[in-house]
């Protein structure tokens, strides 16, 4: 306790600092958010082979829709990376360019994901058949409910920059976004593979 | 028309026990008297600035010790409930099934509202001044922590009066939760009321942990912090592992609830046993997330008391880390008569003696730190004193509970019962209390009594033995928890009925301990001893450098730290005669109060209350609340302001008597 | 929020950079290269169940590793790296979730 920490007191340093700690908040968030999915992978794990007789994976999933999606999330990613290097070149226009490719695309893929889920549902095959379906369901649904949650916040932020420009702030949330995108990305790879790939093979 | 209002009513509101009516009427009584007192004095829009919007980590701790203190008292009464049914052989005291809500909400307040919340309580009032920070790394999430625990804790006690109370166990397993067999409520307030405090928990997880790791005062490294607050961050690594499996697993028993989903029914290729794996996966660390504290405080007691750096600190941080990681390895233990393969139970059997290990390692710590000490027996002394026979039995039964051959014998006994209150009371409780006693000063400004404190800690103590020393023998004689009585034959021939007795007399003397606290509170609210100097014990660590209590920014300049004990080193240079460098203020940069926290909570409140009874015009809108008032949060830019230089100046004149 | 490594790592975000273009291209190339093999060894039964799995799972792992590294960007940000620690122990959690669930949850399959 010698002396004061004066380094501190230069407002804009204390700011910038301050949002990195708020990534950093954000991403040990993810990493719950990790833990979420790892209960719900682990609960799919253990009862998807309780089909009760019913029709397992290999009979119900088609792989092509599956596949379209896949590819969509992935292509998702990438340009909600190009909306990243937009933001760091300051570039409001082309950022926000970027991030509505990436809404639509995400959109794109809740869209096939519940037409998907509303087919297998209206052929009676519903959350409430047995444990291999409600693990299904929920696993697949609580990823997409992250998307949709994900687009929501997109859209926000895009009002958002379009009202005040790439800030400090603005850089905060934006990067959190991409980081959350990312994240959602990844997730969906293991379950295409531990759901649907393994599923069918 | 009026036969389906009455309908209607006689399922919403509990009706048909005396007790119950009891209830409903103190509660309406203290609601009207809570409205007028706050309307006759003119107390609203204090309540609102000052507390229900503040963003100010020192206040929303105080809020948490009070919830905390209120959710002791029903949790106790519902103990002393149990405890008197069971006092004799065929009491008629409480029915079967309200025996059952009875002990199911004991445990679960117990735990979820009252251990946690005062912990909470601990890392809010002491963290951020212990690390010389003036706030934690996120207030406002902060705030919105406090409100929803506030609004998943009132969810979950209003089931006593409306719907119906959970009764399904402390940890609801299924099937007995299922819909099939538990078509009330109650579970459903069981899930809501967890799941919306739970959310609460984890942000404060996360945001405990980004404040330890990154607001410390320049110059504390790591190894140089003091080792409560390394048993916060324990604790929190814990806590954001855990409560996601928590999360998901309530989830999931509300979807087998609500959609008719199959996970944990016994038809239809659902297992309960899942569920019980899950649950533990989250209950185990749970365990360890509300004693780690405990340890951290007795360590900063001892020390403090002893007058001597504690013995041992690298150790001490290691063996705390090494609990947090471990804790996730040995959550089969609950479950060893499952049935499940020997070399499940060998792996767990051993992993559960293994975190033994580093638990002993800190009892020693503590012995070596008191070792030729200068030891002063004052209340926080007094409370770590009583902890550490007291754990270490509880530790030790709960070594002979890992041998799982042997636990074939103790499951569900009352052997266990004895051993998990002997831990969480002689651990967690006394503690918290040993914390309670020892930062209360710096919290309110004035010291609690000591000899009122001291009949309370000795009735305390002497309770606790007299209640749970007997069940370890009840336990051997065959009696099992949950049990809500017992023929006169088992209580007379078989020797139950004497110990149950003398267990029942015990807890109604730690019933007389909390009436005496609250005594002791209130006498000291009046004529407590002041703290005048900020410093009441001759503390070590940077929360006692500053005036009591402390002023809203905490410290009016940063403090450098230079080695562990910090304060304890600058009052050694100023009586060397070793001046501190004079210290100029600078503008501080604090967050604005905010009421988002707490409609957002108060919407999940609905939202969830919709959930519970299946109305969905009631739910959705509640969920539409808690997105509106993110975005609106999302849209705030105006978040923060600067103090400016001559209002801490004349703060910290009017708190120290003199200018800085 | 010690000031020096703060200071530090501006300098190193700054020369490193927020990932360029070419990262971006490389990490989808890789992505879609790693989505389309399992999918081809699936889909024509190439591999036995055992070594099908293996593959799946490797696949998806690098998967990760490549949005890591390409598109978050993992190896920039301030020392020390909390935020590697936190992901390497959450991810050591998860994996003990789900394996100690299948493991203990076996039960089911012998002793019915």
């Amino acid at each position: 306790m010698a002396h004061a920490a004066t380094t501190h007191s230069h407002s804009h340093e204390a700011h910038e600092s301050h949002e990195s700690l708020k990534v950093l908040g954000f991403w040990i968030f993810i990493i719950t958010d990790i833990l979420i999915f790892g209960t719900l992978f682990a609960c799919y794990a253990v009862l998807h082979t309780h089909t009760n007789n019913g029709p397992g994976a290999k009979e119900l999933f088609e792989m092509k829709g599956v596949i379209i999606e896949t590819f969509i999330l992935l292509t998702s990613s990438f340009t909600s990376g190009l909306a990243m290097l937009a933001m760091h070149k300051k570039n409001v226009k082309q950022l926000i360019a970027w991030l509505i490719v990436t809404a639509l695309l995400g959109a794109a893929f809740i869209g096939m994901e519940v037409t998907e889920f509303v087919k297998m549902v209206n052929e009676g095959h519903t959350i409430a058949s047995n444990a291999f379906l409600s693990s299904f369901f929920t696993l697949v649904g609580t990823h997409g409910l992250h998307v949709s949650i994900g687009l929501v916040w997109m859209i926000a932020l895009m009002i958002q920059v379009s009202r005040r420009g790439v800030t400090e702030v603005t850089t905060r949330k934006l990067t959190n976004l991409g980081l959350y995108w990312h994240f959602l990305d990844v997730i969906w790879i293991f379950v295409f593979t531990v759901v649907y790939l393994m599923g069918v093979m | 028309m009026w036969e389906n209002i009455k309908d209607f009513a006689s399922t919403f509101f509990v009706t048909g026990d005396p007790l119950i009516y009891g209830a409903d009427v103190s509660i309406g009584l203290t609601s009207i008297a809570i409205l007028f007192v706050l309307t006759y004095f003119k107390k609203w829009k204090w309540l609102w600035r000052e507390w229900i919007t503040t963003v100010d980590h020192k206040k929303i701790g105080i809020m948490y010790l009070i919830a905390s203190l209120l959710m002791l008292f029903r949790g106790g009464v519902d103990a002393l409930l149990m405890r008197t049914q069971l006092a004799l052989p065929n009491m008629k005291f409480l029915q079967a099934d309200h025996y059952n809500a009875v002990f199911t909400t004991h445990g679960t307040i117990m735990i979820l509202f009252m251990a946690m919340p005062l912990m909470f309580a601990l890392f809010n009032l002491v963290v951020p001044l212990q690390l010389g920070a003036r706030d934690v790394a996120f207030p406002f999430l902060n705030s919105m922590s406090f409100w929803l625990f506030l609004m998943g804790a009132m969810l979950f006690n209003l089931s006593f009066v409306i719907g119906g109370s959970p009764d399904a166990g402390w940890l609801s397993y299924p099937p007995l939760s299922e819909l099939a067999y538990s078509p009330g409520v109650g579970e459903n307030f069981y899930i809501w009321g967890i799941q919306i405090s739970g959310i609460g928990s984890l942000a404060t997880g996360i945001n405990f942990l980004v404040t330890i790791l990154k607001m410390r005062a320049p110059g504390m490294k790591m190894m140089k912090m003091p080792l409560f607050s390394w048993s916060v961050l324990s604790s929190s690594v814990m806590i954001i592992f855990a409560f996601p499996i928590l999360t998901v697993t309530l989830a999931l028993l509300f979807l087998d609830r609500f959609v008719g989903a199959h996970f944990f029914t016994m038809d239809l290729g659902g297992n309960p046993m899942m569920y019980v794996n899950l649950i533990w996966m989250w209950g185990h660390p749970e365990v360890y997330i509300v004693v780690i504290p405990a340890f951290g405080i007795f360590s900063e007691v001892v020390s403090t008391f002893s007058k001597k750096s504690i013995f041992g600190y690298k150790s001490m941080v290691f063996s705390m880390m090494l609990i947090s990681v471990v804790s996730f390895f040995t959550w089969a233990h609950h479950f060893f008569t499952m049935g499940s393969s020997a070399n499940v139970n060998v792996f767990f059997a051993i992993s559960t003696m293994v975190i033994g290990i580093p638990t002993g390692v800190k009892i020693f710590n503590w012995l070596f730190t008191m070792f030729r000490g200068r030891i002063t027996i004052k209340q926080p002394m007094l409370w770590t004193l009583g902890f550490i026979p007291c754990f270490v039995v509880g530790g030790a039964t709960g070594v002979m509970l890992a041998v799982a051959p042997a636990d074939y014998q103790y499951h569900n006994s009352y052997f266990l019962i004895a051993h998990f209150h002997q831990v969480l009371i002689g651990g967690v409780v006394f503690g918290y209390f040993a914390g309670m006693y020892y930062w209360w000063p710096k919290v309110f400004g004035f010291k609690l009594d000591e000899k009122l404190g001291k009949w309370s800690f000795w009735l305390w103590n002497i309770g606790f033995y007299v209640c749970f020393m007997p069940q370890y023998a009840l336990g051997f004689m065959g009696m099992t928890r949950r049990l809500y009585t017992y023929g006169s034959d088992t209580g007379w021939d078989l020797g139950w009925a004497p110990l149950n007795m003398i267990s029942t007399v015990g807890a109604f003397v730690m019933g007389l301990a909390f009436i005496v606290q609250v005594w002791q509170i209130s006498y000291s609210i009046r004529k407590g001893e002041r703290d005048l100097t900020g410093d009441p014990w001759n503390g070590r660590t940077l929360e006692w450098s500053i005036p009591s209590p402390a002023p809203f920014y905490n410290f009016a300049v940063v403090p450098e730290v230079e080695g562990t004990d910090a304060w304890w080193k600058t009052k050694e240079d100023l009586k060397n005669g070793i001046k501190p460098a004079p210290v100029k203020l600078e503008p501080i940069h604090m967050p604005k109060n905010s009421a988002i926290p707490f409609i957002m909570s108060v919407c999940w409140f609905i939202a969830g209350f919709g959930f519970v009874f299946g109305w969905m015009w009631m739910a959705i809108p509640g969920l539409v609340g808690v997105a509106i008032s993110l975005l609106a949060r999302s849209f705030t830019y105006d978040t923060d302001y600067y103090v400016q230089v001559d209002e801490i100046e004349r703060t910290e004149a009017a708190l120290r008597g003199r200018t800085v | 929020m010690s000031q020096h490594t703060h200071g530090h790592s501006t300098t190193d975000e700054v020369s490193q950079g927020h990932g360029s273009l070419k990262s971006y291209l490389l990490g989808f190339i890789f992505s879609i290269v790693l989505t389309i093999i399992p999918l081809v060894i699936v889909m024509n039964d190439m591999l036995n169940k055992t070594q099908t799995v293996v593959t799946l799972m490797l696949m998806a792992v690098m998967q990760l590793l490549v949005q890591l590294f390409f598109f978050m960007h993992i190896r920039e940000g301030e020392k020390p790296r909390w935020n590697v620690m936190t992901l390497i122990v959450g991810l050591l959690i998860v994996f003990t979730v789900v394996g100690g669930s299948i493991w203990i949850m076996s039960f089911n399959s012998t002793v019915q």
